[in-house]
């Protein structure tokens, strides 16, 4: 229902002999300047004293033709767009487009870069997860929380940049392979870390989990039953709040999630409580993968072998004419990586649920191989779309302060929203 | 005439600096007391000529920043009740520090004054009444600024300030049966004395349900976390929404002012006031003023207290005493005096003849004489 719609439904209701003063419902526009809204959504409240009655959500202040401009861009080109979907655990986004286009090319990775692409998603994904519970926590007044979890995010972050360099837009992958090799030390750093993250999880579950003051205002608020939440295409931590147990990492594994030791939590009640509970033990489990990544790195070279895909080493580069070659093959425009004509979608668990890269490339009739170096339709499933178009039925007939809770579990990130 | 005034403009200035000054600290207080919870360091950037206080020069300069904000009214708002907002939430404030005694009756060129501005007999009832006047503040607020979230951060913020009024006014019932009185002085005097001769008789130990009520009630009635909901930042910003600069400040100011004057009736009411137990003057306890325990220890507090020989002229007649101070040397050693009849002669130090006043037999006073 636009504005106008709800505009219209409020306005005639009133006999036309009734002051104004007696109209019972408000129209308040949350956002997109509100503090909560991350200044790129609103939403439009019908109230009725501090009841939401109807809510419509506007979305698209954060549209930038991410699909468009990855079109526009070779198949390489395309991964620093990918950094700005989620940009708080750009890494999975890197590496959900990668592999699409590698689905597509039908090249796998050595087991190294395997396992390096699972040992960067899940350290993404512990930063993602105490940025969201950190920050709803900071919204209902938990301040101290959200300081302890940055600083959680802060040793995720800081391992992300030692690898590639950058701690937002990481483009920490390429196709067919990693742009790096692991840094020396970059493993105990790893342990280092999920010991303190454990440290910080322990804290702040003390004082969340138990604290009245946060549970009475997540618990039975923002309810979604299982049912609803299939039927909106919900997935992530806040489909299996709601108690089903639907991970992609589990469901269609890949990269060598399946030779993992890891669970799936879920939740019963599909309340605000259980979102937050799922997601804080999913960070436990991502610690455990990581260790079992570190355990188990193997050796062995990261890119996959095929020289029409990955770029030579620099050595080879600078050192013979075949690797120069190579690497102008690869960069030139109108050469670059072939890939043949089919489409494909890949998904991948992005922290917010599945990521899905729904890649064409159609026959280029100019070239001679039929291959195409750019992608003909990009298209990106966002995990919290459907989520926040489902908003309305989280969040009427609660408070306008459930509001914030449920938003913030819900946790939309605009980027991968508007694309 | 002139004199009266001079000393009720004195005590008046005495308080307001006192809750100005208590506000700024507790605003320092509440900063540097979350930045430790959370793992920062918290307000220490402000600075005078590099002179940094722990952070205190901040209070400073957040009101130097705020008097020179632009003073915004909203264009379609009520531009005289957007005026008088802030004065309603922070002047019954300061108002009601008025009854709150501070210390007892001192003598000052010649004038008995009361360590208190305003002595009513219905002081708990003034209190009340003032307290509650507070909430025209928020909800004028919440009406003059012609914004939906300060018309529901008004609402939220009476209908919150009003309920627990409830609670605050009730719980005060209590120590005022007990205590049989609705002036403050009175009621602190009431609780100068002992139960079983140990216990102080204090308004938390008679009336302890009525504190347990009290303190919560204060806390929402300042709008402290958890009770922060009428400014409830987070999704509707609050009554003060379309306020800026000094204007926004004064809010906080009065909350602020707010926490210094509930605890100034809880410490009237709940604690005592300004009597501190188990410490007496020399007319309570013949003489010895310092600490005397219920277990029978006792801390002197200065010489023989109002034997204070620097000033007054003493007198004592010595019956077992190992010295005997002579009266007319001021510089006695050491002396130590088993029991005298100590007779002082309150007067000025050039020790003209006055009045005797006999504190009756002290006894095992140790003290060191200049």
């Amino acid at each position: 229902m636009s504005e106008v719609d709800i505009l219209s439904a409020v306005t005639p209701a009133l006999p036309p002999d009734e002051p104004e003063f007696q109209q019972k419902e408000m129209l308040l526009n949350v956002g997109p300047a509100h503090p909560a809204m991350h200044g790129i959504i609103r939403i439009l409240a019908k109230l009725e004293g501090e009841l939401v009655v109807e809510s419509d959500v506007e979305i698209g202040y954060l549209h930038r033709a991410f699909e468009k401009s990855c079109e526009e861009s070779t198949w390489n080109q395309a991964i620093i767009y990918t950094d700005r979907l989620n940009y708080v655990s750009a890494a999975i986004n890197n590496i959900g487009y990668c592999m699409a286009v590698e689905k597509l090319l039908g090249i796998e990775l050595p087991p190294r870069g395997q396992y390096i692409r699972v040992l960067m998603s899940e350290i993404s994904r512990i930063g993602d997860h105490l940025t969201c519970v950190g920050a709803s926590a900071m919204e209902l007044g938990g301040f101290t929380v959200f300081l302890y979890m940055i600083k959680g995010r802060e040793y995720c972050w800081e391992l992300i940049e030692e690898y590639c360099g950058a701690r937002v837009t990481t483009a920490a992958a390429r196709v067919g392979g990693m742009p790096y090799d692991l840094p020396e030390g970059f493993l105990d750093k790893c342990l280092w870390v999920i010991k303190e993250v454990r440290e910080i999880l322990r804290e702040c579950d003390i004082l969340l989990t138990n604290n009245r003051i946060f549970v009475e205002r997540m618990e039975n608020v923002g309810v979604m039953s299982a049912e609803r939440a299939i039927a909106w295409g919900w997935t992530g931590p806040c489909l299996r709040g709601s108690g089903v147990a639907y991970d992609v990492r589990k469901d269609f594994p890949y990269l060598v999630y399946d030779q993992l030791d890891w669970e799936v939590p879920v939740g019963r009640r599909g309340d605000n409580l259980d979102r937050y509970l799922v997601r804080m033990e999913e960070m436990e489990q991502s610690c455990r993968i990581i260790e079992q990544c570190v355990a188990k790195m193997p050796g062995g070279p990261i890119n996959c072998s095929d020289k029409t895909v990955v770029l030579p080493d620099k050595k080879d580069t600078y050192g013979n004419i075949e690797g120069l070659m190579n690497h102008f093959k690869l960069i030139m425009y109108g050469h670059g990586i072939r890939v043949p004509a089919g489409e494909c979608y890949f998904p991948v668990e992005a922290a917010n649920g599945e990521l899905g890269f729904y890649i064409v490339s159609h026959p280029d009739e100019h070239s001679k191989d039929g291959c195409n170096d750019r992608a003909w339709r990009v298209r990106c499933r966002p995990p919290c779309l459907n989520m926040v178009a489902s908003l309305p039925e989280t969040i009427n007939n609660y408070m306008i302060a459930d509001i914030v809770p449920t938003f913030g579990s819900v946790n939309m990130i605009g980027g991968e929203l508007d694309r | 005439m002139f004199i009266d005034f001079g000393i009720i403009i004195g005590k008046i200035a005495f308080v307001l600096v006192n809750i100005l000054n208590g506000a700024g600290i507790l605003t320092w207080v509440e900063r540097k007391q979350s930045a430790l919870m959370s793992d920062r360091i918290g307000a220490n950037r402000a600075s005078i000529l590099g002179i940094r206080l722990l952070g205190l020069v901040n209070s400073l300069a957040d009101a130097l920043k705020l008097i020179f904000k632009e003073d915004f009214v909203p264009p379609r708002g009520v531009r005289v009740l957007h005026f008088l907002a802030p004065i309603f939430a922070m002047g019954p404030v300061f108002l009601t520090m008025a009854v709150i005694p501070f210390g007892p009756p001192i003598e000052l060129w010649g004038r008995d004054i009361k360590l208190q501005i305003l002595d009513l007999d219905i002081g708990m009832l003034y209190v009340l009444a003032f307290g509650s006047i507070a909430v025209y503040g928020a909800m004028i607020a919440g009406w003059a600024s012609n914004s939906k979230y300060a018309l529901l951060g008004g609402m939220r913020a009476s209908a919150q300030m009003i309920s627990y009024e409830v609670v605050l006014g009730l719980s005060l019932i209590g120590p005022i049966l007990v205590f049989g009185t609705l002036e403050p002085g009175l009621m602190v005097n009431a609780q100068n004395t002992y139960l079983w001769g140990w216990i102080p008789q204090w308004g938390v130990i008679v009336q302890p349900i009525a504190f347990l009520l009290f303190l919560p009630a204060a806390m929402a009635e300042t709008k402290r976390a958890p009770f922060d909901m009428p400014e409830g930042e987070s999704e509707i910003i609050g009554f003060a929404t379309e306020y800026s600069g000094m204007r926004w400040g004064m809010f906080f100011l009065g909350e602020f002012a707010e926490i210094v004057v509930l605890a100034g009736i809880m410490t009237t009411v709940f604690f005592g006031g300004y009597h501190v137990p188990f410490l007496f003057d020399a007319v309570e306890k013949a003489g010895q003023a310092g600490f005397h325990f219920p277990w029978g220890s006792y801390f002197a507090l200065g010489e023989v207290d109002r034997c204070d020989l620097a000033n007054a002229c003493v007198r004592c007649e010595a019956r077992d005493t190992d010295v005997a101070p002579d009266a007319d040397s001021l510089d006695v050693p050491a002396f130590s005096i088993r029991s005298i009849d100590a007779r002082v002669m309150e007067g000025n130090a050039a020790g003209g003849p006055g009045e005797y006043r006999d504190y009756g037999p002290c006894h095992t006073v140790v003290g060191e004489v200049k």
